[in-house]
């Protein structure tokens, strides 16, 4: 490899992760469709988040704007983005921590795994944190002989139930209490076997069973919602204390983030502390938001590292129209509102990214050929831009992505052939006329052959009628 | 007013009472609705199903079509959707940055139906009887794309004998989306199912909208179910007159 | 090259082709009038319980949120006249974990508040202490004045000093994370008193 290879622009490294799935969407989500409990689940979680958001986005009159500002500090944010990881690193050294760079998943893995097991404990607790997801650190850790345990009540459901997260902020949206208290009775240890399926009592026995651990545990890791540039302050936004619990009690914390996260200054904090909450659990504020700045004697921990990592980010930065996916405050939002995530839930999608905004930067991370049906699983229905608290043009996004992706022979040779038909109107003409009189779907369609015949599977086709509009237009 | 319509490919070739209905309706205002030769497609489908390349020929048709009106009008929300958002992107994408600037010019003139009568025209009573009970579909590009707002619904509130009932949620896309209905037709088979359920909850006779791809979506699933509700382009409903019926 | 080289080139070959940033829109809210009774009625909306009551009357108000001999852990500047003398105090002078977890109730000052996020924030400052007291005791008891009080986010964050340990609370800990519904009390204090000061 020569050395300005090694400088470009790269995707995430296969064989490490969890940025694909095994199988394309459209399979995945055919099983998913078929769980009516799953369905249900969903139907029920994101339309209670949906009307919470719009609630109290409504007591919000200069939303509008605060979107607008999001937007603009974080095409800022891209285009400097070197400059201010930069300067965050000078202000976090600074001010006691030590910072790490991790080019790829392996990279961030190996740096995290060497500074645990330097010292010398072998269990960890976690912070919900995508980015740790997006680069299978529970397995690293696993295979070094360190317990990772995650205490986010959802991680918690996700982990005893040997599950995969399905959803950015709610990773257990698609189990319901009964399957909660079920996971419970059957892989918590010393649970309550009276346990009942309250989501309060459910909450109350993880905190029985995690408290223990939380005092005994002298590593933690953590991801990041923002961090400043100007002062080298990290920020964790969370709501159960799992994440003050982690930030506070033990002598190390290492904290990984993806090199998007970080802001330029502490004003702009003003503008994602008000979206983020509203746009994500529907809150005015969640409930705590811990900030800190390197390490404060007497105070937490007293080593803190942070690894910033790439792991294809700098691939999706050198796409001028695909660059917007980094803007993305993991709000979930446009989870909530996606007529499709809704229906086929977030596993479907293979990715620790699901939904409308995983669709966008799974496959631009891994390179789109690795993740080639993502970009489809979408109607371009256009409620995930409207839903989106930095105003990210997913649509817009997935046509483009659709392009760049490698498509059937037999499509492309029928869209070119089509093209072509369009753009000679006696040939278009010819072609309506066929198209009637050999009445190729016969019984209004019913037998066409594949793929065609998804469509006729649960629709007709319109009787072709006896006149084209043109026909009709020349005959007056 | 002389204005070029835009009869779009799917209502040229298999709703065609949506777009003769458009030219009706208008002349029945007191305009003069012209068909310019040569046009055929906008190119949507290959855009949407990533041949943006393949979409340049008919983007070029399109601009060179209707370069010469003033107004042009399209029985859809999404078609319009695709020359307002997506022509000029097409072009520059191809590197053609005269003839994006050609495409947004044009793009500035043309209209989705109800955008035409309500902000062009400036009527909301067109005049249109139509003794039902309707439910409108907003749909997806017509909402969101466009921005129609309350248009359709002015205009059909304003039509005579015609029950409008809401359709509950609404904004909900009906899981059309082009060659989504065929990539991922179980999915798109549950939203639609979901969208047919609310349709059916409204007691109407009648499913409107101003798109004809997601009425044939729609129109398609309530065939099949034998559901007795008819998928009726909002064009029709506005043409409808007393005499007519 | 180092993973520090390597990353910093790859974004630097991938922003090689911008134009300069464009400028920041920030037509928001700022630096409103504060409305104190937002804050109580925020505050309460998220299970945080408030008492407006004068000074001198923190002490009784204190003593009737916690029964007789209750431990209470004390942040070193924590003005003495706010605690009764029907509550044991637990001065933070070191605490060790273990006494921390098992006190009855912390009662702090604040930094700041927010009324419309009903948000208190604490700075590390001695009369709040160290952030491990306000987390493991159960009950945690915040008196705050109507000075610290600000009407929202970014007249907040232009009071606070970034270099201090920040810990913002609107309500007692909380989930949504079983099918979406908010539940009051997970690992943070299940139970939230805030004392308003005039």
């Amino acid at each position: 490899m020569t050395r300005t290879f090694l400088g470009m622009p790269a995707t995430a490294p296969p064989g490490v992760g969890h940025l694909r799935g095994d199988e394309p969407f459209p399979a995945a989500a055919r099983r998913a469709l078929a769980d009516p409990q799953l369905r249900r689940n969903l139907g029920h979680a994101t339309g209670t988040i949906r009307g919470k958001s719009a609630a109290v986005i409504d007591e919000v009159p200069d939303w509008p704007q605060l979107r607008a500002a999001g937007a603009a500090i974080k095409a800022d944010v891209m285009a400097r983005l070197p400059d201010l990881l930069v300067q965050l690193e000078a202000a976090v050294t600074a001010a006691g921590g030590v910072v790490h760079w991790a080019p790829d998943a392996v990279e961030a893995n190996r740096i995290v795994t060497g500074l645990v097991a330097a010292t010398g404990a072998d269990r960890v607790i976690k912070v919900k944190s995508m980015v740790t997801q997006e680069i299978g650190l529970n397995e690293a850790l696993s295979a070094a002989g360190i317990t990772p345990v995650e205490t986010d009540l959802a991680e918690l459901i996700v982990q005893l139930g040997e599950d995969r997260p399905s959803h950015i902020l709610v990773p257990a949206i698609h189990r319901n209490r009964a399957e909660i208290r079920e996971i419970f009775l059957r892989a918590m240890p010393g649970v309550d076997p009276g346990l009942t399926d309250e989501p309060a009592a459910l909450a109350a026995a993880a905190r029985r069973y995690l408290r223990q651990t939380f005092l005994s545990t002298p590593v933690a890791v953590s991801g990041a919602n923002f961090a400043v540039a100007e002062t080298g302050t990290l920020a964790v936004v969370e709501s159960e204390g799992n994440g003050r619990m982690c930030l506070t009690l033990p002598r190390t914390l290492i904290t990984v983030m993806g090199v998007e996260k970080v802001i330029p200054t502490w004003r702009d904090l003003e503008v994602f502390l008000q979206l983020l909450p509203r746009a994500s659990t529907g809150e005015r504020m969640n409930p705590y938001t811990s900030m800190w700045t390197g390490v404060t004697p007497g105070d937490g921990p007293q080593e803190f590292h942070l690894v910033l990592l790439d792991n294809g980010r700098s691939a999706v930065l050198a796409d001028p129209v695909g660059r917007p996916a980094l803007h993305c405050i993991r709000c979930s939002a446009c989870l909530n509102v996606c007529p499709v995530y809704e229906r086929t839930g977030g596993h479907a999608y293979g990715s620790v990214y699901p939904g409308p905004i995983g669709a966008v930067l799974s496959p631009q991370l891994t390179g789109v050929a690795d993740n080639a049906s993502l970009p489809y699983a979408s109607t371009l229905c256009g409620a995930c831009y409207d839903a989106c608290p930095v105003m990210i043009d997913i649509p817009s996004i997935l046509v483009h992505l659709r392009a760049e992706a490698p498509h059937p022979r037999a499509e492309s040779t029928a869209m070119a052939a089509a093209a072509y038909t369009m753009d000679h109107p006696t040939l278009y003409a010819a072609a309506q006329r066929a198209a009637r009189l050999s009445r190729l779907a016969g019984q209004r369609g019913r037998g066409l052959p594949p793929p065609l015949s998804g469509w006729t599977a649960s629709r007709d086709l319109p009787d072709p009628p006896a006149q084209t509009f043109r026909e009709w237009w020349a005959a007056r | 007013m002389r204005i070029a319509l835009f009869v779009t490919c799917l209502a040229d070739t298999v709703f065609p009472q949506a777009a003769k209905a458009t030219v009706r309706l208008l002349e029945r205002l007191g305009h003069e609705v012209v068909f310019p030769a040569g046009q055929t497609c906008c190119g949507q489908m290959h855009v949407n199903t990533g041949y943006p390349g393949e979409a340049v020929p008919l983007v070029r048709r399109y601009a060179r079509t209707f370069d010469p009106y003033d107004v042009v009008v399209a029985p859809s929300g999404s078609c319009v959707g695709s020359v307002r958002h997506q022509h000029a992107w097409v072009a520059r994408r191809a590197g053609d940055e005269r003839l994006a600037s050609r495409a947004e010019s044009v793009a500035a003139r043309t209209y989705e139906l109800s955008e035409l009568l309500v902000d062009v025209l400036g009527v909301t009573d067109v005049g249109a009887y139509f003794p039902h009970r309707v439910t409108y579909h907003p749909t997806c590009h017509s909402l969101r794309s466009l921005r129609v707002g309350d248009r359709p619904a002015r205009l059909l509130r304003a039509v005579r004998g015609l029950t409008l009932v809401e359709l509950p949620a609404a904004e909900q896309c009906c899981g059309f989306g082009g060659t989504f209905a065929v990539k991922n037709a179980d999915t798109s088979t549950a939203m639609l199912a979901d969208k047919m359920r609310h349709v059916l909850s409204t007691g109407a006779e009648v499913c409107t909208a101003g798109d004809v791809s997601c009425l044939m979506h729609i129109g398609g699933g309530l065939s099949r179910l034998r559901a007795g509700v008819r998928t009726v382009h909002l064009a029709e409903i506005l043409a409808s007159t007393e005499e007519a019926v | 090259m180092n993973g520090r080289d390597v990353v910093l080139s790859r974004l630097r070959a991938a922003v090689s082709a911008d134009g300069p940033a464009g400028r920041v829109p920030r037509d928001y809210r700022r630096e409103r009038p504060v409305d104190l009774d937002r804050l109580v009625e925020r505050l309460t909306d998220y299970r945080a319980r408030v008492h407006r009551v004068p000074e001198a009357a923190v002490a009784d108000t204190v003593a009737g949120l916690l029964p007789p001999g209750a431990t209470v852990v004390v942040p070193p500047g924590l003005p003495p006249a706010w605690l009764p003398p029907t509550v044991a105090a637990l001065p933070d002078d070191g605490l060790d974990v273990a006494r921390i977890a098992a006190a009855d109730g912390v009662v702090t000052a604040a930094a700041v508040g927010v009324a419309d996020t009903g948000t208190v924030v604490l700075d590390g400052s001695p009369d709040q202490g160290r952030r491990i007291l306000t987390l493991l005791p159960d009950l945690h008891i915040c008196v705050l004045r109507a000075a610290q009080v600000v009407a929202g986010v970014p007249e907040a964050l232009a009071r606070l000093t970034p270099r201090r340990p920040l810990t913002w609370i609107s309500g007692p800990s909380a989930t949504s994370d079983i099918e979406l519904d908010r539940v009051e009390g997970v690992h943070g204090p299940r139970v939230l008193h805030v004392i308003l000061l005039p």
